[in-house]
């Protein structure tokens, strides 16, 4: 084990890791990973399928032994004693993992017994958390008829079990409908502004920005780039007008107009057909690269402002699309499981 | 909390847990408590005609032979069930609470231990409507029980073993299902092992299932004193079998801990 450097956050840091490595055979999957959260903030690891968060996050967990490196967390070393460490955390994984034969309330209760806060503790506290959770109805229905915005929310429950002071979500969205998203967004804002420290990993830039007060982007297990939610989408260009056309001359005309009037940053996609330009106007760029085109005798299948994906993101920070390991966007749950078991 | 009083305490949470998912799932209990019944009724009543033990009536001669059968197929419960929490994710949860992590696997096999209880009242019940008796003392009855679920309590840790080892339910149910059915049938469990071929004859008498089969039939008083006892395992079984569960327990329950460890820590 590498010795780490002298620096080891201050005492306000909740999550401290200090050049986390873990490999498996050739492959490193998280290769020198630094990071701090500061007690009571959100930092978001934002990166695509296999960029290495889970495994950070599993390390910084005691689920894994890094390699090399140093963390820790609420102040008390990861590998030296895991067991303090997960009496301070609370984990919820990307894979809901609720006990389906067991109902929502035996989950819970099961859980605060093994966090050891005894007979009755358990059960008040299940209780409580089913409220919150808006799960009191199903509370006595066996886990495998909820829905999979209920598990997520009954899996985050379990993490919530014994108010933890440091909180990891792996993902806490991946696989939900808009719906539930927005749902689970609102109850982690809610939680956040409790006290709560938060270290979740994504691959949505939106949540990242919703969340998070800062943001760790990470790609082949490094961090490429960090900063709040402006900053990166600073760095990114903001917005951006895109347009699809019709036929690949009209992309070619496209393009030169757009970069007339941008000066600069405009990305073609050939088989898309798809020009996309920075801007900084907002509508008014907009509206001024429309009525160009239409000077130029160019009618455009699609047109309108964008705001920057984490597609946008990797290609600023990389120079290259985002690898997508799984499917087209990554967020289909069983896709990923799949792979999972293949990896296994 | 003491370390020895939190492994218990961890342990009957986790057990409990199994014991309340036997019963919301139907066919796991079903293919627990029917299938013995149904071996019973069928080597009774369908091979029983043609299987010949002389000087012992056949059924007398079966039920303890299904029971160690039975017993241990009811341990194969825990590798499944590790298998399937590996493949879940459950396994990560536990590994990120602050319980001892020896409890999940203390826990898994304990419960194994209460399934296999109820297993034999069925089996022993069904046993008794066919013709079987117990014709021994109180005592040695309950000796005889004792060894079956012991010697399936550390089948519990093997199993514990290879249900980490391939991690999905399906893959350890087809081996343990072409694992098991040689292991119980090589042995002088449904046949009597002296017609056998001398090879398998002499794998049956060493195989430790058989030792288990007959201390049974010793202790339920199944077999009339002067039964034919055959190589040195079979003469002193109780003890044979002991020696087996002793050692199973030695090699399997450092070796199952460890590999919760690995297979957790990928």
């Amino acid at each position: 084990m590498s010795v780490a450097p002298p620096t080891v956050g201050t005492m306000a840091d909740a999550v401290v890791a200090r050049g986390l490595v873990k490999r498996y055979g050739d492959v490193t999957a998280v290769a020198g990973v630094d990071l701090e959260v500061p007690q009571g903030t959100v930092l978001a690891l934002l990166g695509p399928n296999g960029a290495g968060k889970t495994t950070t996050v599993r390390m910084l967990t005691t689920l894994l032994v890094p390699d090399s490196g140093t963390a820790t967390v609420a102040g008390v070393d990861v590998v030296a004693d895991p067991r303090e460490v997960r009496r301070r955390i609370g984990l919820s994984g990307q894979y809901a993992a609720v006990d389906e034969n067991l109902t929502g309330f035996e989950n819970l209760d099961m859980v605060g017994r093994l966090y050891h806060l005894g007979r009755r503790r358990s059960r008040e506290r299940a209780h409580e958390l089913l409220e919150q959770f808006r799960l009191t109805d199903a509370a006595n229905r066996v886990a495998k008829t909820y829905s999979g915005g209920m598990r997520r929310r009954l899996d985050l429950a379990g993490a919530l079990v014994a108010n933890p002071p440091v909180l990891f979500l792996d993902e806490p969205t991946t696989g939900l409908d808009p719906r539930s998203r927005n749902d689970m967004w609102e109850l982690l804002s809610s939680m956040v502004g409790q006290g709560t420290t938060l270290l979740l990993t994504t691959q949505y830039l939106e949540e990242a920005e919703r969340l998070a007060d800062d943001i760790i982007v990470i790609d082949h297990g490094r961090v490429i780039a960090r900063g709040t939610a402006d900053e990166l989408k600073t760095q990114v260009g903001g917005q951006r007008v895109e347009v699809v056309l019709a036929s690949d001359r009209e992309v070619r005309e496209t393009e030169r107009v757009l970069r007339e009037q941008f000066r600069g940053d405009v990305v073609v996609q050939q088989r898309a057909r798809r020009v996309t330009a920075s801007v900084s106007g907002g509508t008014t760029d907009l509206v001024e690269a429309l009525s160009r085109l239409s000077a130029a005798g160019i009618v455009p299948l699609d047109a309108g402002l964008r705001r920057p994906t984490m597609d946008d993101v990797f290609l600023t920070l990389t120079g290259r699309p985002a690898e997508e390991v799984v499917g087209e966007t990554g967020d289909d749950k069983d896709d990923a499981t799949t792979k999972r078991e293949a990896h296994a | 909390m003491s370390s020895i009083g939190m492994v218990l305490a961890d342990s009957s949470v986790i057990a409990k847990r199994n014991i309340i998912k036997i019963r919301r799932i139907p066919d796991l209990l079903v293919g627990t408590l029917i299938s013995p019944i149904m071996f019973i009724l069928l080597f009774a009543y369908v091979f029983g005609g043609s299987i010949s033990v002389p000087g012992v009536d056949y059924k007398e001669f079966l039920v303890p032979g299904i029971f160690a059968q039975t017993v241990i197929f009811g341990a194969t419960i825990t590798g499944s069930g590790l298998a399937d929490d590996m493949q879940k994710g459950i396994i990560d949860r536990f590994r990120s609470l602050p319980m001892a992590q020896s409890a999940v696997l203390v826990g898994r096999t304990a419960s194994d231990v209460i399934t296999n209880i109820l297993v034999v009242i069925i089996m022993a019940s069904t046993g008794l409507v066919v013709g079987w008796r117990i014709r021994s003392s109180f005592l040695d009855a309950v000796v005889g029980f004792v060894l079956l679920l012991l010697f399936a309590y550390a089948v519990s840790w093997i199993m514990a073993l290879l249900g980490l080892l391939v991690r999905t339910p399906e893959a350890f149910n087809n081996l343990t299902f072409i694992t098991i059915f040689p292991i119980t049938f090589v042995a002088d469990t449904f046949a009597p092992t002296q017609n056998f071929p001398a090879v398998l004859r002499t794998v049956a008498e060493w195989n430790p299932v058989s030792s288990l089969v007959r201390a049974a039939r010793e202790q339920f008083g199944n077999v009339p004193p002067g039964y034919p006892a055959g190589s040195w395992p079979l003469q002193n079984p109780v003890l044979y079998t002991f020696i087996w569960i002793a050692a199973i327990l030695l090699v399997f329950v450092p070796l199952a801990t460890r590999q919760y460890k690995r297979a957790a820590a990928r």
